[in-house]
């Protein structure tokens, strides 16, 4: 008979921050450029070479714990935390351990009907390490990674279910993300997250032994493998086996934990106050200036957006990708008319919204919806000139008649256009006159296909129905 | 035979820019008394003649050109193997950095560097300067130039034995617990360790970071206070250097002792050798002579400082050293399968004894289970004897202590690491503390020199080399 079990789950994520530099020296934080062009005597840990902290990785560091709801702490410190490995220069690697600067936060998740609250017990900064390939020459090193602002954030074991975990890593990346603090990119390790898993009797408040899960690189794998660990350790138990504390892999390919090594071979990592820098000491005032500059949550701002534009979800959401398109949105919503237009048009494609930086000003932005909210210009057209202005940023006005692609809306000139349709079509107007009328769209099509979308439709139809029914 | 330079790196700088002789020919004095001595003394693991040569001649067509030079241009320079200069290898006095040529170097070396002070060499020191003797160097001892008989002291026994021999005009050492200011006393030259961050430590492979501290050994006060001036100051790269001002620490040196009080360490005098004791009540009658007021003070916790100063450094040690670990650069075990076993041969092949003892009783005090008990201890101990220390300050101007409890002893004398340690029993307080403290020569115990310690306030190197230089005043 099988017991009834409760998972019970912890999150550690990592977090690497997108400052311009690394967090101990001044080279370039990148990804994807040449093995070993972005790293100094400090960050492959030559003799002599000592770290100094850079101010901006802190910023972010307590950003992201404000974003969290967290208490920052005033007074905070570097350890070392010491371990030999291949790709840790110094072997040890910058941390935090008894004073980290961000303690007690959490974060509201959506779970079932409601919103569940996620405890934060914990948020420190550190450096990452760098990368190593294995070849059949032997293994490389690459340092550029070495020294990248890191920080970990580590929740009290308060999910049960990989859909509370998945919901937490969402909320997680978007407001980090929105934020401008990191791109939060899974696939390219700017976010890892390391499972805590246990099972226990449901209605127990004991908790069972943790299988700790890495190499989790997909919110799917994350949820994979938190399925598959659970099941394992039921079928464990149910077969009167016993758990013990272990660290186990996840293979994508076979969908399977492994294990990597037990708990209790875990190195003592020789925890001390980093010598080489002196402890972090920040005011009140900063750590008040830093709150002030972070953005109002994408959430917030979609149900604003909601309200105050009439917009659907998906609209909402397509607008709120970024900082960077929720602003320019803002902003030329301020300028235009018609920002409700202005929203459909942005949102029109999501794909684009979200690289980055809006190359067109708010201006431009501004003038196209009006443009299209005027019906000066049909949307496909709008679409266009807002694929251009993306590409080149230029007055969509003049663009319009430049290009020539303001709608044609003369009278004459449609009713002109009207019977060249008709007379091209004389099987289609028989079947309206004969009382088919929904040929009339048909007709109308033709009149728009003439005009590459420039023919007012309204207009065109009146001038249809004027010549048909003669 | 060459004619002679003179002895004071301030009266060569005076000579040179008299045009009495040119920058290249105290270079090649320098150098060749490198040749006439350095098979006994053996000062140097690098000598770099051509470097020293073209960085003279550099001064010399800029001084020919009407160039206005700072004061040291010209004046060559010896520097402690741990620092790291560009294009000459830094081996650290282990078998480790053997061929370990630094793609940079130290801030402190760059500033002599564009002070236009030639590098003669690099010299031999304790490996990773752990020692008081320089024996513990992996490439052979140093002898000292009083007595070649007797050790230098050590760590920084190579720059002490340098600079005594006039080998180099000044020299650069680092100062952990003492490895200036003994080997300075036992050689009899002056050996400065400024405050903890007034000279940046960038480039310094340092053991212990929150002791290290790069110091100065040169023949007079005055020269060190000069260099101090060229080396000091705040530097980006090195997060605990601070940011004051170094300037007029030479214009005060002479300003004499006159209302300054001065503490007797009364336990200094305890643990001091007869001869050495017997300097130490001579430098008293010779600083209240010149209007100083001298007082005792005990400061009972002083012996417990040492045990503590080496828990703490060791720990240190134990993590700033395990970057050497064959993968990046130094030596490599070149028959290891896989990289625990690099690393585990690389370092118990490029290690030497000392080094390997120190790491061992470093990693032992900051595991789990003994962490309270050593480093936690330590910290305490080194907190609460670093605020009485301050507080003492608070009513003295300076402390006055013997530099080493006694003078050189015979070089292949046994010693035990316990006793070897001792050496450092008045060094390691203002290292403790991060206070300034500098060794003077102040007599001798049976024709070996001794050195008399200063210890004073934070960023007051100024008054501590004004007592320096009077005692110096008596001792000519």
């Amino acid at each position: 008979m099988s017991t009834q079990y409760e998972m019970v789950i912890g999150l550690e994520t990592h977090i690497e921050l997108r400052t311009e530099t690394k967090a101990f020296c001044s080279c370039a934080v990148t990804f994807g450029a040449e093995p070993n062009t972005h790293c100094c005597p400090v960050c492959t840990g030559m003799p002599g070479a000592i770290p100094v902290l850079n101010e901006r990785a802190v910023e972010y560091a307590i950003k992201a714990g404000l974003l969290l709801h967290c208490r920052v702490s005033l007074w905070s410190r570097m350890d070392r935390k010491n371990y030999y490995y291949p790709d840790l220069p110094k072997a040890y690697q910058i941390s935090q351990y008894d004073h980290p600067i961000c303690t007690d936060g959490w974060l509201d998740i959506p779970s079932g009907e409601g919103m569940k609250r996620i405890r934060i017990e914990r948020l420190h900064l550190e450096e990452d390490a760098g990368k190593l390939t294995h070849t059949e020459h032997g293994t490389l090193l690459d340092c550029n990674r070495c020294g990248v602002p890191l920080i970990e954030i580590v929740t009290k074991p308060d999910f049960r279910s990989a859909d509370e975990v998945t919901a937490y890593l969402q909320e997680l990346r978007e407001r980090i993300r929105f934020a401008g603090l990191s791109d939060c990119k899974m696939n390219e390790g700017s976010l890892r997250c390391d499972v805590n898993l246990s099972l226990r009797p449901a209605g127990s408040d004991r908790l069972g032994e943790r299988a700790e899960l890495k190499n989790l690189n997909s919110f799917q794998f994350a949820a994979r493998a938190i399925a598959f660990e659970a099941g394992r350790q039921a079928a464990v138990l149910d077969a009167g086996g016993t758990l013990f504390a272990e660290t186990r892999g996840f293979d994508e390919r076979t969908g399977e934990t492994f294990s990597m090594r037990p708990k209790e071979t875990q190195e003592d990592y020789r925890f001390f106050p980093e010598p080489d820098l002196p402890p972090i000491v920040l005011t009140e005032e900063t750590v008040a200036r830093w709150e002030s500059e972070l953005p109002e949550p994408p959430a917030s701002r979609r149900a604003r957006y909601r309200e105050a534009f009439g917009l659907n979800r998906e609209t909402a959401e397509a607008l709120t990708v970024s900082r960077e398109a929720a602003d320019a949105f803002e902003e030329a919503a301020g300028l235009t008319r018609y920002p409700r237009q202005l929203a459909t048009l942005l949102a029109s494609d999501p794909a684009r919204l979200s690289q980055g930086a809006i190359p067109v000003s708010a201006a431009h932005l501004a003038a196209l919806a009006d443009l299209a909210g005027e019906k000066t210009i049909g949307s496909g057209t709008a679409r266009e000139l807002l694929s251009l202005l993306w590409r080149e940023d230029q007055d969509p006005r003049e663009a319009v008649v430049r290009l020539g692609l303001g709608k044609l809306s003369d009278p004459a000139a449609l009713r002109a256009l009207a019977r060249e349709v008709i007379a091209g079509n004389p099987r289609m107007a028989e079947e309206y006159r004969a009382g088919k009328t929904a040929v009339l769209q048909a007709l109308i099509g033709q009149m728009m296909r003439r005009t590459q979308g420039r023919a007012d439709p309204g207009l065109s139809r009146e001038a249809l129905l004027s010549l048909l029914s003669i | 035979m060459r004619e002679p330079i003179p002895d004071s790196a301030l009266a060569l700088s005076r000579a040179l820019s008299r045009r009495e002789l040119s920058a290249r020919e105290a270079a090649l004095a320098c150098l060749s008394r490198m040749e006439a001595r350095e098979d006994e003394l053996h000062a140097f693991l690098t000598v770099t003649r051509e470097e020293a040569l073209a960085a003279a001649d550099r001064v010399d067509s800029r001084r020919a050109a009407g160039e206005e030079l700072p004061p040291l241009a010209g004046v060559p320079m010896a520097v402690k193997d741990n620092l790291c200069t560009r294009g000459v290898r830094t081996t650290c006095g282990s078998r480790m950095l053997e061929h370990f040529v630094s793609p940079y170097d130290a801030t402190a070396v760059a500033r002599l560097r564009e002070a236009g002070c030639p590098l003669l060499g690099k010299t031999n020191l304790d490996e990773f300067a752990m020692g008081c003797d320089t024996g513990a160097s992996a490439f052979g001892p140093t002898a000292n130039p009083v007595d070649p008989a007797r050790v230098p002291g050590g760590s920084s026994g190579g720059s002490a034995a340098a600079v005594a021999a006039r080998e180099a005009l000044f020299a650069l050492g680092s100062d952990t617990g003492g490895s200036v200011r003994q080997p300075a006393a036992l050689c009899g030259v002056v050996g400065l360790r400024p405050t903890y961050g007034r000279i940046s430590r960038y480039g310094l492979t340092g053991f212990a970071p929150s002791f290290d501290q790069i110091g100065l050994l040169t023949r007079t006060v005055e020269d060190c206070a000069a260099v101090l001036e060229a080396v000091a100051g705040f530097d980006p790269r090195d997060a605990t250097s601070a940011r004051v001002f170094s300037e007029g620490v030479l214009r005060a040196v002479g300003e004499g002792v006159r209302g300054l009080t001065i503490a007797l360490v009364r336990e200094s005098e305890e643990e001091a050798s007869p001869g050495v004791r017997r300097e130490l009540l001579r430098a008293v009658r010779c600083l209240e002579s010149r209007g100083a007021r001298v007082d005792e003070l005990s400061l009972p916790f002083l012996r417990d400082m040492l045990p503590a100063y080496h828990i703490l450094a060791a720990a240190e040690a134990s993590s700033n050293l395990a970057r050497f670990d064959g993968v990046r650069y130094g030596f490599r075990a070149p028959e290891a399968v896989s990289w625990q076993e690099l690393i585990r041969e690389s370092r118990s092949r490029g290690f030497g004894p000392e080094v390997k003892r120190r790491i061992l009783l470093g990693t032992l005090a900051l595991t789990k289970e003994r962490y309270d008990a050593c480093y936690g201890r330590a910290s305490r101990i080194r907190a609460a004897t670093g605020a009485a220390l301050r507080e003492a300050l608070a009513r003295f101007d300076l402390l006055l202590l013997p530099a080493s409890p006694e003078t050189a002893w015979r070089r292949g004398e046994k010693r035990s690491p316990v006793a070897l340690y001792r050496s450092d029993l008045f060094a390691v307080p203002a290292s403790m503390a991060g206070l300034p403290a500098v060794s003077v020569p102040f007599g001798a115990e049976q024709g070996l020199p001794v050195g008399m310690q200063l210890v004073g306030r934070a960023f007051e190197e100024a008054a501590l080399l004004r007592a320096a230089r009077a005692l110096e005043e008596e001792n000519a």
